[in-house]
Order: C-alpha cells, then sequence, then structure tokens
C-alpha cells in the first residue's frame, strides 16, 4: 500500500521547501515576539539591549492618543458577538441546507460570493448605507419637529451595528462551508434512529446531532472569533467613530517607532493562540465525553 | 404518544422548504441587509452627483468618465493617466502573486499529500502551516520591519559578510516588500484547496502511472496536475480578489506610496467623495467578477466540497 515510502524521490528538496516555507511563516513573528522584550536602550531592531517588559508597561499606559486598553475591550466584546452569531447562525443554515431550500444555490452563491468579494467594496458599501440611514434619520426628526433628538443624534455607524454586519459577512460563509463539509460527511441514520424511538426534532439535534457535530461547532466558533479578532479591510469604511484593535495598531505602524508596537503584536498574537488553544482543549473535552459514554 | 404528536406535527406544519426557510432566514438576513443591499447603494451612488458638503441624488455617469479622465491619450511625460496606471499596477501585483503562491502553494501541498504518510505528522504539519492564518496580518506584516529595515537582519547580514557597503533600500517600503508579505500573508489560501484536492487523488492511479512507465515529472503533470484542478481554481480566485480589492498590505508594506485601486477607494471614501469611490469600486467589482468567471466556466465549486 505504501509504496512511495518516505525515501521517494523529490523527498529530500521538497523537504528542504517545507521546512523553509515555516521558517518563512514563523521566523517574522518570533522576532518581534523577541523584540518586544527588548531594554529600555533598544530600539526597533536587533541587537537586543537587555531583556525588560518595560515596552509593555508603556504599552499599558496607551500609545500617544490611543487608548489601547479601551479598543482591546471593544474588539473583544465585538469579537465575541461575532463568534455566536457565526455559530448559530451557520449552524441554523447548515441545517437549513439539508432539507429542501428552494432558493439554496442562490444563498449559497451570495455566501460565496461575500467570501471573494474585495473587503473595500463591502465596507464601502456598508458605511455608505449607515450614512444614508443617518441622513434619513436626520430628515424625520427634523420633520417631526425633534429639535432634541436631533441634536443628540450622532451616527447609527458602530461596533454593534455596521462592523458587526460587516465582519458577519466574513465569518458566515466560512461558517457555512465548515457546515457543509461536516454534513456531506454526516451518517442520517442516526437521525432516523432518535425519530423511530420517537425523538422530537428539538430533542433529535440536542442529543444526537449536536454532539456528533460538536468539535465543528468549537471550530466554527474560533474562525468567528479570530477572523473578527483580527479583521481590518471590511471594518475600515464601516466603523464610525471608535476603531478596534486592528485598526488602531495598523495607524500606529506609521507612527509609534518603540518596540511598544511589537509588544503590542504580541499581546494581540497571544490572544488569538489562546483562543485556539481553548478551542483545542474543547474538541478534546468532546471528544472524550463521546468516547466515555 | 410522542410518535402521535410528531405525526400530527408533520401534517399540520407547513411544506419543508418552508420550514428549512425558518432556519437559513436569519442566515439569508444578514446577507441581505449587509451585503446586497450595500452593493445596490454602491451601484445606485456611483451614478449620483456631489459637492463639498453632500451627495446629490440623481443620475449621471460622470463619476466614471472623470475616472478616466485624460486616458485618451499619453500625458506629457509619455505616461499613461493615473487610473490606468493604478490598474496596471494592480494587475502585476495580482500576477508576480498569483505565480509565486501557486507554485509555492503547490509544492507545499504536494509536499504533506503525498511525502508525509503518517497521518498524524499530515495533521500536525498541516495546522502548523494555518495556524498563522488565525493571527493578525498587520502583526505579520510589521514583524518583517526588523528583518528587512535600513538596520534590519539582512542588511546587518550582508554588511557583516561584506557583500555591500551601504544598506539595500529596497528591501522594504517597496514592491519587493509588497509581493514578500502577500506571499507571507495568503499562500494558506493556496495550501489548503489544493491539499483537499491532493487528499481525494486516488493513490492507485500514480502507481498505474508509474506501472505504465510515467516518469515522475509526467505523473506530477499528467495526474496530479489535472486532479488538483479544482483546489488550484480555488486558491487562484481567492488570491487574485484579495489582491486585487487590497489596501491594507500595499499601504503598510508599501510605506503609503504605491497606489492600488483599494488604495483609490479608501482615500476617496475618507475625502467623503463617495459616487468617486463608488464608481472605482463597480469597476474594480466587474473586473474581479470577469476574472472569476473565466475560472469557475471550468469548475464547480460546490461539489468539490
Amino acid at each position: 500500500m505504501h509504496a512511495s515510502s518516505t525515501t521517494a524521490p523529490g523527498f529530500r528538496p521538497l523537504a528542504i521547501v517545507f521546512a523553509l516555507f515555516v521558517l518563512f511563516l514563523y521566523g517574522p513573528m518570533i522576532t518581534i515576539f523577541v523584540l518586544s522584550f527588548q531594554g529600555l536602550e533598544g530600539g526597533l531592531t536587533f541587537p537586543l539591549r537587555g531583556l525588560s517588559l518595560h515596552w509593555f508597561y508603556k504599552l499599558a499606559e496607551g500609545l500617544g492618543t490611543v487608548d489601547i486598553g479601551a479598543a482591546f475591550r471593544r474588539s473583544l466584546a465585538l469579537g465575541v458577538v461575532v463568534m455566536l452569531c457565526t455559530v448559530v447562525l451557520s449552524v441554523l443554515a447548515g441545517l437549513a441546507f439539508r432539507k429542501k431550500l428552494s432558493g439554496g444555490n442562490t444563498l449559497f452563491f451570495v455566501t460565496v460570493a461575500s467570501l471573494i468579494m474585495p473587503s473595500i467594496i463591502v465596507s464601502l458599501g456598508i458605511g455608505l448605507q449607515f450614512r444614508l440611514i443617518d441622513s434619513g434619520i436626520k430628515w424625520a426628526l427634523t420633520a417631526m419637529d425633534a429639535t432634541d433628538l436631533l441634536e443628540n443624534y450622532g451616527t447609527s455607524l458602530g461596533l454593534f451595528t455596521s462592523a458587526l454586519g460587516a465582519h458577519l459577512t466574513w465569518t458566515l460563509p466560512f461558517g457555512l462551508l465548515i457546515m457543509f463539509a461536516v454534513f456531506n460527511r454526516f451518517n442520517p441514520a442516526y437521525e432516523e434512529a432518535a425519530r423511530d424511538l420517537g425523538a422530537t426534532p428539538w430533542q433529535t439535534f440536542r442529543h444526537v446531532v449536536l454532539p456528533l457535530i460538536g468539535p465543528s461547532v468549537v471550530g466554527i466558533g474560533m474562525f468567528g472569533f479570530t477572523l473578527s479578532w483580527d479583521e481590518i479591510a471590511r471594518t475600515s469604511q464601516a466603523i464610525g467613530d471608535v476603531n478596534t484593535l486592528p485598526l488602531e495598531l495598523q495607524g500606529l505602524t506609521s507612527t509609534v517607532t518603540t518596540p511598544s508596537i511589537y509588544a503590542l503584536g504580541t499581546v494581540t498574537t497571544v490572544v488569538s493562540l489562546l483562543v485556539m488553544a481553548l478551542a483545542l482543549g474543547l474538541v478534546r473535552l468532546l471528544g472524550r465525553r463521546k468516547g466515555s459514554t | 404518544m410522542s410518535t402521535s404528536t410528531a405525526a400530527i406535527a408533520a401534517e399540520s406544519s407547513p411544506t419543508p422548504t418552508v420550514k428549512a426557510w425558518w432556519q437559513a432566514g436569519p442566515f439569508a438576513a444578514v446577507f441581505v441587509v449587509f451585503f446586497l443591499v450595500p452593493l445596490a447603494l454602491v451601484l445606485m451612488v456611483s451614478t449620483w452627483g456631489f459637492n463639498e458638503y453632500e451627495l446629490i441624488p440623481g443620475f449621471t455617469l460622470n463619476n466614471y468618465l472623470s475616472l478616466f479622465e485624460g486616458c485618451g491619450s499619453l500625458t506629457d511625460n509619455g505616461d499613461l493617466c493615473v487610473t490606468l496606471s493604478t490598474y496596471i499596477s494592480t494587475f502585476k501585483f495580482a500576477l508576480i502573486v498569483w505565480l509565486v503562491t501557486l507554485v509555492l502553494g503547490f509544492a507545499v501541498a504536494y509536499f504533506l499529500a503525498f511525502h508525509v504518510q503518517s497521518p498524524t505528522w499530515q495533521t500536525a504539519l498541516f495546522v502548523l502551516c494555518t495556524v498563522p492564518f488565525w493571527t493578525s496580518n498587520v502583526i505579520r506584516m510589521i514583524s518583517w520591519v526588523p528583518l528587512l529595515g535600513r538596520n534590519g537582519l539582512v542588511n546587518q547580514s550582508l554588511m557583516g559578510l561584506g557583500l555591500t557597503d551601504h544598506p539595500v533600500e529596497w528591501l522594504l517600503f517597496s514592491d519587493f516588500s509588497v509581493v514578500l508579505a502577500f506571499v507571507h500573508l495568503y499562500t494558506m489560501f493556496m495550501i489548503v484547496p489544493i491539499f483537499n484536492s491532493m487528499m481525494r487523488i486516488d493513490r492507485r492511479l500514480l502507481e498505474a502511472a508509474s506501472d505504465a512507465g510515467a516518469s515522475g515529472w509526467q505523473t506530477l503533470w499528467n495526474v496530479v496536475v489535472p486532479l488538483s484542478r479544482t483546489g488550484i481554481l480555488i486558491g487562484s480566485i481567492f488570491i487574485i480578489t484579495i489582491v486585487m480589492g487590497d489596501f491594507v498590505t500595499i499601504g503598510v508594506m508599501g510605506g503609503q506610496q504605491i497606489a492600488s485601486i483599494g488604495k483609490v477607494i479608501q482615500v476617496q471614501t475618507s475625502y467623503l467623495q463617495f459616487p468617486l469611490a463608488a464608481a472605482n469600486a463597480m469597476i474594480l467589482l466587474a473586473i474581479v467578477l470577469m476574472i472569476i468567471w473565466g475560472l469557475t466556466r471550468l469548475v464547480d465549486i460546490r461539489k468539490e466540497l
């Protein structure tokens, strides 16, 4: 069966290409992890002049006019909301696609279109949409002569309106594609057995389908959070006055000239890695529970 | 008892497709509100007028015309007009990045699919390639600064080795660093679909090819490449659409000095010139759709998941 052993022709050069590729992927990131612990005297490049947490303290104090802590909390909150929406909506849609869904092809086409649509166009569209909504509301308030309301009205653009929508256009396609991959390999005999034993549709889903697809659902959650946590392109024109952490970070790349920016990079990457580790742990836990019962 | 209630429920319940739409409804609603309507608005506003203070509803093609103003002839310096040269520059990046990621992604996927035998190692190495995808793009871009900058590691090494006596300037904030960052960030989009296609190839076909006397290269070109076609096309669509619409990578890695279509749209938006930005966006969309249309004629994505 294993006719081509590890000494098959081409193994050695390809192994070297692969090793170089992994080095290429991780090398730069490791560099900035190391440089974020740069000593007080050190700069943006090597050599390291001692080791310290100085730049992390500087980061906590805020960089210039940017309140990093607030941006961090905003991105975290948005990421969690995006994650929950992505999981619930994708699983529901995944279930719907297993039934007879007239117009399902169109919905699938739109979903894929959203995934590959250049982000700047989506972002521009959503920004435009909410500005037009603003104009509409202001016009209505003027027409109703509600001066107080009009004066206090800011904008409908925001973290949990336009930015949430923008993120979902990016995370939901991944969620649906994962659900497709899951259900393409799903054996419907389990559900039929549950139904034959008299389970309601909800009981079948809760006690049969969900435990079986659990690990993939955790995966969708992880996609939802990490993609939202690092999103820039779709958020950029669709956020209004406040900024998410990656947007602040992008702005800081041209203004901050101290290793604090590496410290910020280390912090955001650690959050991403933690979420991945959590997801992996949860998948393991689910797998063990399934094995023990 | 529960069987009888289920039976009653099934009788009185609406048709299956209506029930299914209750489940798909929220998902579909998101795309209607945050994708289809915004796109329609971009199309609509691209034909509106505007002044410094407000958008003026109406129908005009002036926005499209003004983008290509002066493009009928070369400028006095013999250059193309700004819009055309921006498009050509963006195409150039898309083509170079596509070629590099295709070759690199194919090689990596081929190694994982055909040379790594143990499934555990295969999964582990595959995950190793995809982890950076879930971390911040901006971080991954600025992580090149300590390596490629004037005083960066590469220049220090080159000067230490005596290969050059002054720092090489084109390493950072140049076309080179933009391409490098694109390859760094997005080769994953090639590896995953190509790997997925390769894992479906029946290994006996490769044995059959070698039994029939095909050389390694012949097997690769006549068996593996055609059977990986779907993955190659999906990866290509991702890469081309990402690079064509990009403004973040070109902005950060080009030192905000290199033009791209996405960047033009972003700048016009920040000056609140929405109709111009919208007209640009529609042209970009048309180009991207034409490329995708050309590619998808060769493949049915949904069948291959």
